[in-house]
Formats: C-alpha cells, structure tokens, sequence
C-alpha cells in the first residue's frame, strides 16, 4: 500500500522525549499522546500534520528510550509513514511492531525538503517526490519483517501463529 | 570463524545451528521485563489474546518505578495495571513499593540476572545487565506482551564492537567516565544496532556497580547490548547474591525462593545456581575495534542536550547549577553513595542548590542508612528520597523549571529530559555531582576535598 502526504523535516538525532517527552507518559490513551507529539522540537506539529503526512529526518531517529509511545503517537496523530537516514533500533521494532511503515535510507531523507508532496511504495521499494519530480530506490524489508508488517504488527502476526 | 559472546548466547537460546551479524532469530528468553510506563501497554496487547496464563510465571518481572510512588492518579492507574496483572497470571516478581527499586538496579541485585542469560525489558536501559555477563537488550511493549504469550522474541543477530580499555583509573574516574569517554568518542549512534563488549585490563579491575554503570549507557551510543564477560568480579557478585550476610534478605520470600525455603532458613538462592560463563573466541569478528588508555581520561561531564557532548570537568567554568541528582538505574548504586558521602561529609552544600539523592533499591537505601550515608547526605542540606526514577526521565521527585540546570550521575540530558525544555542537565558520575553540590557550580572532586 502506497502512502502519500505532505513532508515534515526533522533532523539528526530526534529523540524520544522529543517524539514524546516522558512527562506525558502517564496514560496509554493513544488520542492524547498524540496531542503531544513532537512538542520539544515543533511546538504546532500537531496543529498542522494531516492525515496521511510523512516525517522525514536524518540519522538516528527515536533514539532513547524504549516506549512505545512514540511511534504510537506518531501514527495515531495521521502519520503514514516516516523516512530517516538510519533509525535507532528500538524504535525502529517498536514501529515495525505496531505497524508503523518506516523507511530507513539516506537519499530520500537528504533530498525530500519540508512539505513537499511524497508518495513511498514500500511493496515496489520506490519513493516518488511529487513536488520535485524526483525518484528513490529503498530496500525492501527483509521477508521475516514483511511478514509482520503485512499482518498489521506483531500481535496479530502471532494471533495468525497460535491459531 | 569463530563467535563473539553475544553470539554464543545467542545461539544458546535459538534452534539454530549457527549464528551470523545481520540474520534474524527467533529467541528463547529467560527473562522477560516491564514498567509501569510500558507493561501496561503490553498488558492491554496481551489481555486482547485472551489467554489464560503467561508463558512462564517466574520469568515475568514487573517494576512500577518510573512514576512510582505513584505521583498522581494517572500514574497511579498505571501501576495498578501492573498490580492486577500480576496477580490475575500470578507473575511471581512483580515488586510493589516498600519492596521494588529501580529495575536495572534490583534485577541483579535480587538475582535474576545471570551470567550467560538472554533477557528483554521494555526500558531501553535494560542492556545493563550485560555486566554480568548476559546478552540482555531493550524492547518495546508489543514485544514484550508477545514475550508474555511465547516466552520468544524476534531479534537480529547484531555485530559486535569491541572496546578495550587498558591502564589504571585515575583518581574519581569510574565506569561512568569510561562509557562517557566511549559515547563521546563514537556518538550517539557509533554503535548502532550493535553489541558493545567491554574488555581488556581496566575492565578487568573494575567493580560490577562500575561495569553497571557502563553497559547502561550503551543504549546512548545506539547499542543494542553491552557485554562484559563474565571473570572472578561477576563470580563474586553472583555468589554474594547466594549469600544473606550480603544483606539482600528481607524481601518478600515469594519473589525470590520458594516460602518453604524461607521458612527453613535458606534465603536469596539463585534461580539457576552461577550461570553460564560465556567468552568471546580469539577469532571472532567485530565490525570495529577501540582502544582507549585508561589513564588518559579525567572526570567528565556530557553537556547539554547530547550524551556525546563530553568535555573534562576541568574545561567546564563557571556553571552555576540549580540542582543536583545523585542516583538512577545507571549510579544509584551503594558504591556511589558511598563515593557522594565522602565528599560531603562534614560538608554543607551551597545554600541555593537543591540535593537529591536516590539510592536505586530498598537493600541500598537501607545500606546507606546502617554505613550512615543517609545521614551525610541529610546533613549537608539534601534529601534522601525513596527508590524511584523520578527526576531521570522528569517524572517526579526533582523538575526542573525553565532555565535551571541540573548535574546528574543519570544517563540522559536530551532537551527537557528532566523537566522544562528550557531547562539543562549535566551528566557526570557521583564524585563530581557531590563536589558540584559543595561548590554551587559543576567542580572537580579535588576543590572540595
């Protein structure tokens, strides 16, 4: 499945407490986590991504902790999909894991600027920059990680396995 | 070819005849753990299967010590999630306040991490217990609530990095300094992905709370694990563990052994006697290799907003400071309030600087409170706070308000870490928090001693 939307850029090194800072993490309802994403680092993020937006960043995205709050806000606040140059590793399962669609690739993540129109075809391994007329190849996720993914995350991968 | 000790663990606890960087697997795990930041997600997951058992009741570990004591009524539900849950499945170790600390603190300390173990915990802090030998990684909560059905986790087997310290400590340098010389030398995502193994003569010498200490900030390097194999130190840690006399005896008995045994007197024995002592293969492959001489590194500070931003304490001028937090998963141990105390005893910290000093788990703070620590910190005008998180991730216990700044033996000073996004933390290791304390700005151990 395609995803398509608008681009917003983020940088090196976005951190979970940036995606989320910890003080919110006192609840697991998932509407209000996502009122708070990426507050540290774009106060009005929320106000302005819409549904079907891509986050586009550089190197080491979600690096810090391990919850899962962050790729949880992300997707619940209409994020399709993110783009980085290289994503720490807990959040980089915890997506696949939830069935956030991440793509780890350094060109895209150089070329697509702040609001450019994106579409990512994770199936193909293409990245169409709409705005710019531009195209990039991305790696395909390995078979094991396809699996989960295309289950819709890990639970229901598993759900499928003890059946 | 031979294997890394990551490698060999991960073997160990996978159906497959041989391991290699960059595969997937499918591993059994010995050890699975959550907070009440992320079980209670895992919860919700798991409770949609409708199962009716975990997959092993004494492998489940449940702390609520982020935000516990719980520090309002959200949080407070959030622990009870964990409460519930515990007993609903009947998980043996889920450790209620009175009886819990902070978790990467308690597990070894209680003796459920063991050499040559394969453990996951939703908390990114979880590689700490590398330290003792054990491939042990953080997760998120849906693999956590996966690990609550199958006792199993997907990983991919990582490359290694070897890290090899050799010369003699300077004076207050500990593990801290070392894993903050690392994190500054490659960056925060030097090791991203991979297993950081720790070896040669300096770690050799050094203590387990320092060899904690320093596996725990892996993560802020982008490691998937630190490791340290396990020698003579991990042994005598594990054994003291066996042993009451080293204090750890007045838990619960249903979280450690079994009560019948409590009741005859035999207390605190491991789960699986020492573990397993793992070691890497004289031809095993590393993606990179470091050398750092020991003698070469000073007392250090990361400042602001980056675990990599690491200068000498020596360089740092003039940075008056709000607060001072002496604890966490990565230097609340008894060794480092022992470090803090002798630099504040007799001593008054600088009237406009709050103290805070947590020690990690109950066995510690009552350490503190028999050697007397507890009184020094209280002394110089500190607080000694129960076990908690607390301040570390902003949680409780110590916020930070717009423009203040804080030095913390912690692990992280991302933008807002600590409370206010104007707000600064300086990481160091206890010694320099102490001597930061006296002085009223971030000071070398040497001025105040």
């Amino acid at each position: 499945m395609p995803y398509k939307g608008r681009a917003h850029k983020f940088g090196d090194d976005i951190n979970t407490d940036d995606i989320i800072a910890a003080r919110y993490l006192n609840t697991t309802d998932r509407a209000e986590l996502a009122r708070h994403c990426m507050e540290h680092v774009d106060k009005n993020f929320i106000k302005k991504v819409k549904p079907g937006d891509i986050i586009v960043a550089g190197k080491n995205f979600g690096c810090g902790s391990s919850r899962e709050h962050a790729p949880i806000a992300i997707k619940t606040s209409g994020v399709s999909c993110v783009i980085a140059a290289s994503f720490a590793r807990i959040f980089f399962r915890n997506s696949v894991n939830i069935g956030l669609p991440i793509v780890e690739s350094t060109e895209p993540s150089k070329r697509i600027r702040k609001g450019d129109l994106v579409r990512v075809n994770t199936k193909l391994g293409i990245i169409r920059n709409l705005t710019r007329k531009e195209s990039y190849r991305i790696e395909k996720y390995p078979t094991f990680m396809h699996r989960i993914i295309n289950a819709g995350g890990l639970m229901n991968y598993l759900k499928k396995r003890i059946k | 070819m031979g294997y890394t000790i990551t490698e060999k663990i991960l073997l160990k606890h996978t159906k497959t005849k041989e391991v290699r960087p960059g595969e997937f697997l499918n591993v059994k795990i010995d050890l699975c753990l959550g907070n009440d930041i992320t079980a209670p997600f895992a919860i919700e997951e798991f409770e949609k299967l409708g199962l009716k058992k975990v997959f092993d009741k004494k492998k489940v570990v449940l702390v609520p010590d982020h935000f516990a004591p719980a520090k309002d009524m959200k949080s407070a539900n959030q622990c009870k999630i964990l409460a519930n849950f515990a007993k609903k499945y009947g998980v043996k170790n889920y450790f209620e306040v009175g009886r819990m600390g902070i978790e990467h603190a308690l597990l070894p300390e209680m003796g459920l991490v063991l050499p040559g173990d394969l453990v996951i915990g939703a908390d990114s802090h979880t590689c700490t217990y590398g330290a003792l030998g054990a491939v042990s990684v953080g997760i998120g909560s849906t693999d956590l609530a996966a690990a609550f059905v199958t006792g199993e986790c997907w990983l991919k087997t990582p490359e290694s990095m070897k890290f090899i310290f050799f010369g003699k400590l300077n004076k207050w340098v500990g593990g801290k300094d070392l894993i903050l010389h690392t994190i500054g030398d490659i960056g925060v995502d030097g090791a991203l992905y991979k297993a950081m193994e720790f070896c040669g003569e300096t770690i050799e010498n050094l203590s387990m709370d320092d060899r904690l200490a320093m596996c725990n900030m892996a993560i802020e390097a982008g490691g998937k694990s630190g490791i340290i194999a396990p020698d003579q130190i991990t042994l005598r840690y594990v054994k003291s563990i066996k042993n009451p006399s080293a204090g750890s005896g007045f838990y619960p008995a249903k979280s450690r052994a079994k009560r019948g045994e409590r009741s005859r007197g035999i207390k605190n024995k491991p789960r699986r006697g020492m573990g397993k002592f793992y070691s890497s293969d004289k031809d095993a492959k590393y993606s990179a290799m470091k050398e750092y001489d020991a003698k070469k590194i000073e007392p250090l500070v990361a400042v602001p907003s980056l675990p990599s931003n690491v200068k000498p304490v020596k360089a740092l001028k003039d940075v008056w400071i709000d607060q001072v937090v002496i604890g966490s998963c990565t230097n609340g141990r008894i060794s480092d309030l022992r470090v803090a105390a002798k630099i504040l005893r007799g001593k008054k910290i600088k009237s406009n600087i709050r103290l805070i000093v947590i020690p990690a788990t109950q066995k510690i703070y009552l350490e503190a409170v028999r050697e007397g620590l507890a009184k020094i910190f209280v002394e110089a005008g500190g607080v000694f706070s129960t076990p908690t998180c607390g301040p570390c991730l902003g949680g409780h216990m110590g916020i930070l308000a717009e423009g203040e700044k804080a030095i913390s033996t912690t692990n992280r000073n991302f933008i807002g870490r600590m409370g206010h996004p104007g707000s600064g933390v300086y990481l160091a290791n206890p010694a320099i928090a102490a001597a930061s304390a006296v002085k009223g700005k971030i000071a070398h151990p040497e001025e105040v001693i």
